[in-house]
């Protein structure tokens, strides 16, 4: 197993020492890991249980069920379309489909350069802008299948 | 500090006096920028630093002061801008605008036409958004103050109603306080519609001790954006709402449970609390009273199962969010298993309307068993997508007509969509009924939370409820079998339909699958998966008929079961489409149109990936769906 940066430890103890008084911290713990890191690998688990006393396992199971965790790191821009209804009844899985022909990957997955992770998002209630995505925190609105090519062109040439 | 009621009636009068002021100073305008989620992601924060920054620049600022302000609700033509005191209201104004309005509007009073809403129907201009045909029907009560009031700003909310209700709340008993609720008859507005004040009873009736107020901001239904906008909008009038609550049941500590995709909502919820405790309005032995209160934020992390109350306690407890069998119910065993009550975001932000203006005033509106209003995110196919609050016992058709505005691009209005992934499709037929709890239920949907996604003839309905299944698949926590294998089976069956192999049978397993799921899943999740299906089925059976026995997707939506075809008499031999066609599946015929010079294209359909490109780049309207 990867042994983490002792940079990365001390961030990691300093986000459950934040809420370590709290009454079942897990879950608060678990997104300002995910947030400030990026996802949640099992020796991050690791260092979460022992400090909490939470078996791993049970970390875990928390980690996998929920799909804002991730248990793999992900790409440097993050495409989440938005495939809540008022996009979808608007074209949103042409548009989403359009992002896995170009990028060759399927929803959840990063690329194999690791610059871009497509995500498939619930609502993110935009739902005026439909369809709409989002490329980490910047919002698309009325996005169509021909310009697909040109919201991924914007960040590729920004490597 | 505030320590006493009279103390907070004071600082409530000056306040008040201070907002009416800043609306009606002509000395020093007040503009106000939408900002809400949908304005801005359309870069609402830059049009709002842009014109702080065009006053600053032209030595305007002790003549205008820009801020922001809640959602205004018309998302569709937003961003919003509203200037006072004539409160005129720009729509759709963009970051380049910005010079013009202050160089034309504040410095010379000129008003910008292409700014100005007009109506597309009447063809009249709108300065004021009451002459808006959206915002003719709607009744503020939930969102009072959301588009008002700065809602990062505690100062403007006591200026507008705040506390007023927790003013009187404290006055009474919590008895009195259960049966004003109980009176009001207000029930819940995430989807139930169980009567809140009987929760209350239930909870307020367990034994003195530790007791919790959640407030459930897990709003997971996909196209529903009421909740966020009401936390974003202003988020003290749900504070205020969970601390009656709490001071009603004997709680001492209130849980925000928000979901994580929220950002916003989060953060204004954060100040709010911030700044409450800052004055000391939570806090111990608030106003001096024997009332203390302490106010909490939890985040959810993506995960639609924790809308169900059981399910969210467990994620507050860090615990995978699966729900629990009931009985013990939360009022008895809830939060860390003391009794907990959970309400709706919406629902407590409608309790400090019920002890303001008392429950007199709110059984006023609506129907015989569904009292006051709701508040609807109207979205899909309608020319008007945006938020609304209207009476309940409003019909569909004006909801869908006046307020929506109609259907887009002149198109034919198939289903409006309510509930959710727990609801269910009403038609053209249903247009005339009321909307309230009972009628939904009784035409097959369901209230919920508000979501309500409009569907025109482009739609097909096999689709949609394979989206809903889809949907709830992947959500389905797995605890128990008819939910986790039950979905599964069912979305099998409608790609298998969508996919154009389905059969006449497909059709009588799904219905039995959805029944055996209905009645023997743990929770409301389950119980209501199938009821897309079900309520589809029976509005658009014709639909699932035609997908199995003809093999035709009547919406030509289901990709196996249509093809792109040329009009060879409307192609004109451009070449366009099969320069363009990603799999060079379109070739030259022999055939020259009459008045043509060059020889029509073809379309081989057994290579075609079905893209749309052709179709989306032919000048000349001759490639179509069949």
């Amino acid at each position: 197993m990867a042994k983490l940066h002792d940079t990365a430890v001390k961030q990691i103890e300093e986000i459950i020492a934040r809420y370590i008084d709290e009454p079942t911290p897990l879950m608060l713990i678990l997104s300002d890991i995910q947030k400030e890191y990026g996802y949640i690998p099992l020796e991050v688990q690791e260092i979460v249980s022992k400090k909490t006393g939470i078996p791993v396992a049970e970390i875990y199971g928390v980690v996998t069920f929920y799909s804002y965790f991730s248990l793999n790191p992900k790409g440097k821009y993050v495409i989440g379309c938005c495939l809540g209804t008022a996009c979808y009844v608007k074209g949103a899985q042409q548009v989403i489909g359009k992002f896995e022909e170009l990028l060759d990957v399927k929803p959840g997955c990063t690329t194999k350069d690791g610059l871009f992770t497509l995500d498939a998002l619930r609502c993110i209630g935009a739902c005026s802008l439909a369809p709409a995505l989002k490329v980490n925190d910047k919002v698309y609105s009325n996005v169509k299948v021909d310009e697909v090519q040109k919201i991924i062109d914007e960040y590729k040439g920004a490597k | 500090m505030i320590q006493t009621e009279k103390e907070l009636r004071t600082i409530i009068d000056e306040r008040t006096a201070t907002l009416n002021n800043k609306f009606a100073n002509t000395k020093k305008r007040s503009i106000l920028v939408c900002a809400g989620t949908g304005c801005l992601s359309n870069e609402s924060q830059k049009i709002l630093e842009e014109l702080q920054k065009v006053i600053k620049d032209r030595k305007l600022d002790d003549k205008f002061e820009a801020n922001i302000v809640g959602c205004f609700g018309f998302c569709s033509q937003g961003p919003f801008i509203k200037i006072y005191p004539d409160e005129l209201v720009y729509k759709g104004v963009k970051v380049s605008d910005v010079e013009e309005i202050v160089d034309k509007t504040l410095a010379k009073g000129e008003i910008i036409d292409r700014l100005i809403y007009v109506d597309p129907v009447t063809k009249q201009k709108a300065y004021k958004l009451e002459e808006m045909s959206f915002y003719k029907k709607q009744v503020k009560v939930a969102l009072h103050g959301v588009g008002v009031i700065n809602p990062e700003n505690v100062q403007e909310a006591l200026g507008y109603g705040a506390f007023q209700g927790l003013l009187r709340a404290l006055s009474m008993k919590p008895q009195e306080v259960v049966d004003e609720i109980l009176k009001s008859g207000l029930r819940g507005r995430g989807g139930g519609g169980f009567p809140t004040g009987r929760k209350w009873q239930f909870a307020l009736n367990q034994p003195a001790g530790t007791k919790y107020v959640v407030c459930n901001g897990d709003e997971g239904d996909p196209g529903a954006f009421m909740d966020s906008a009401l936390l974003e909008g202003n988020p003290f009038a749900v504070i205020e709402g969970m601390m009656i609550a709490g001071y009603a049941i004997g709680a001492q500590n209130g849980y925000f449970y928000i979901r994580a995709e929220y950002p916003t909502a989060v953060r204004r919820i954060k100040n709010a609390i911030k700044q409450l405790k800052e004055i000391g309005l939570i806090g111990d032995h608030i106003l001096g009273t024997d009332f203390s209160f302490d106010v909490h934020l939890r985040l959810g992390a993506g995960a639609f199962v924790c809308g169900e109350e059981t399910a969210l306690l467990n994620s507050i407890e860090g615990k995978r969010g699966m729900p629990r069998p009931r009985p013990p119910f939360p009022a008895v065993k809830g939060l860390w298993q003391h009794p907990s009550i959970i309400n709706n975001v919406e629902t407590l932000g409608t309790v400090p309307y019920v002890l303001r203006e008392g429950a007199d005033k709110f059984i006023t509106m609506g129907t015989e068993k569904s009292k006051g209003t709701k508040v609807f995110a109207l979205a899909g196919k309608v020319n008007n997508v945006g938020l609304v609050e209207v009476p309940m016992g409003i019909t569909l058709r004006e909801l869908v007509y006046d307020i929506g505005g109609g259907i887009a691009n002149g198109k034919k209005f198939k289903a409006i969509q309510t509930g959710g992934p727990s609801g269910g499709c009403l038609t053209a037929a249903d247009l005339d009924t009321p909307i309230d709890y009972d009628n939904l239920i009784a035409k097959g949907s369901m209230m919920g939370s508000g979501g309500a996604i409009v569907m025109d003839e482009d739609n097909c309905m096999v689709d949609v409820a394979k989206f809903y299944m889809d949907f709830i698949c992947d959500e389905s926590c797995g605890k128990c079998s008819p939910c986790r294998i039950g979905t599964k089976r069912m979305l099998e069956i409608l790609t298998r339909i969508t996919d154009g192999k389905g059969t006449l049978q497909d059709l009588a397993d799904l219905e039995e699958l959805a029944d055996a799921t209905k009645s023997n899943s743990i929770c409301g999740l389950g119980q209501t998966a199938a009821n897309p299906i079900l309520s589809t089925m029976k509005q658009f059976r014709n639909e699932y008929v035609a997908h199995v026995v003809d093999k035709k997707c009547p919406a030509h939506i289901c990709k196996n079961l249509m093809e792109y075809v040329i009009d060879k008499d409307k192609c004109i031999g451009c070449g366009m489409c099969a320069r363009n066609c990603p799999v060079e599946t379109i070739h030259k015929t022999d055939y020259v149109a009459p008045g043509h010079k060059l020889p029509s294209m073809f379309i081989d359909s057994s290579k075609c990936v079905k893209c749309g490109m052709c179709q989306s780049v032919c000048k000349f309207g001759a490639v179509s769906k069949n």
